[in-house]
């Protein structure tokens, strides 16, 4: 991963929060993603802004007990791979 | 009573009024007329009320939306709503001005017929191609999310490459290679539309070839697979049609099939209607199948394949889908496959009398 990537979402996907399933979804054109555990939460921070670093960052201060530095790296480019985050 | 989850997807058909002609078009041989179309506002609350029933994504389609002259309050309506939309297209009358007023619109999905431009007008039954052309360059110009539909049949089968040159060309980023599922004008045109077995590997192995350069979506026609399809993910399960009067439908040919009453949202919430009504809850789950269906391993996959298409091809919406091997009505799938080829019947208000 390069470290001056800029995580943000394509213009084609769009994030909200889904109030009468309780959950965050990806939502595209032809196609809806469920967002699961804290995968909402990090990508709310993909605003193309903040470099990966920063957002592990920002994510370790919130829960300084989570394995972020090890899985959050890996699951932005999971979403990249994906097509989901330019 | 069967699990009741909140849907998806909402199919708006704005109206049924359309400049093309296409003979595969999947809206009923009786056509509602303009003066019977909801209004704007009225729309705003269908698409407040599919919200709160859950609906994040809403195709605003017909017809064709763009005949619409308030279609821009239409798209702010479902904006508003919080729902995702994307308006589906034949792209004729699309400009910079009219697609940059429809504010916002999240995707737009343009159909073209075929890869060449004298072929795809003689399907959509008068000349259309170059202003698909232009359309293309005004959604790419929007940089909007842009997605080519094609329906596929005999006819235009054999171009699948061009096709998806056609595709890139234009600049779609997503392909949906729809072949042709036979209801209203489509069923009339079957004998006309049947592809052949040939013609479906074919187009099947180029794409497998191309899917690296595109987005493309392909799925085999349940005619030639022997399988039903598991249509619209169960009756009632995962989304709705408000056709352009008003009726709420759990699919876009479902209007004739139960004989139960058509809910409609100038009469009834559409939560009552998603809910409670007798034609939404008329085959949901699985307790009202019949047949092979009744002990079958794969009821909870393919939910015994669509009811439009057994109630179209038998008279009986309960029975199993014909398309299904198991079905004792296969037959009739079988002996269409073998029937001759005919000529279109192109899509016109009164071209089919109505029965």
């Amino acid at each position: 991963m390069r470290a001056d990537w800029k995580p943000a979402l394509p213009r084609a996907v769009t994030l909200r929060h889904d109030g009468v399933r309780d959950t965050d979804l990806l939502l595209m054109p032809e196609r809806v993603v469920r967002l699961t555990g804290p995968a909402g939460a990090i990508l709310r921070l993909c605003d193309g802004t903040r470099t990966a670093d920063d957002i592990v960052m920002t994510l370790a201060a919130r829960y300084p007990d989570a394995p972020i530095a090890t899985e959050v790296p890996v699951f932005l480019q999971q979403i990249k791979e994906e097509g989901w985050l330019i | 009573m069967a699990d009741l989850t909140p849907p998806w997807a909402l199919l708006a058909e704005v109206t049924h009024a359309c400049p093309l002609h296409c003979p595969y078009c999947s809206n009923p041989l009786e056509l509602t007329r303009r003066s019977a179309e909801l209004a704007a506002a009225e729309w705003a609350r269908v698409f407040e009320e599919a919200a709160g029933l859950g609906v994040v994504q809403a195709h605003i389609s017909g017809g064709e939306p763009l005949l619409r002259p308030d279609l821009d309050e239409i798209v702010a309506g479902a904006h508003a709503a919080g729902v995702y939309s994307q308006l589906v297209t034949s792209g004729l009358r699309l400009t910079d001005e009219r697609l940059a007023s429809l504010r916002g619109l999240d995707s737009v999905q343009l159909s073209v017929q075929d890869a060449r431009a004298a072929d795809s007008d003689r399907i959509a039954g008068r000349p259309a191609f170059d202003a698909k052309h232009e359309a293309a360059a005004v959604i790419r110009r929007s940089g909007l999310p842009f997605g080519l539909n094609v329906v596929l049949h005999r006819h235009n089968l054999d171009h699948v490459d061009e096709i998806i040159d056609l595709a890139l060309t234009w600049g779609a980023e997503r392909l949906e290679l729809a072949n042709t599922q036979f209801y209203g004008w489509a069923l009339r045109n079957r004998a006309a539309l049947l592809p052949t077995r040939d013609q479906l590997a074919a187009a099947e192995q180029s794409i497998a070839r191309r899917r690296a350069e595109l987005d493309i979506v392909w799925v085999l026609p349940d005619y030639f697979t022997g399988a039903p399809k598991p249509c619209m993910g169960g009756w009632a399960t995962r989304s709705l049609t408000v056709a352009p009067d008003g009726a709420v439908l759990p699919c876009p040919t479902a209007r004739a099939v139960s004989g139960r009453p058509v809910p409609n949202v100038r009469e009834s919430p559409l939560a009552w209607i998603w809910r409670e009504s007798p034609l939404f809850t008329a085959y949901r789950g699985t307790d009202w199948m019949t047949g092979p269906c009744r002990e079958c391993p794969r009821r909870h996959t393919d939910f015994g394949g669509c009811r439009c298409q057994a109630f179209e091809l038998t008279g009986d919406a309960a029975r199993t889908d014909p398309a299904c091997t198991l079905s004792p009505d296969h037959g009739l799938i079988l002996a269409a496959l073998e029937a001759p080829a005919a000529g279109f019947v192109y899509r016109r208000p009164g071209a089919v009398p109505a029965t």
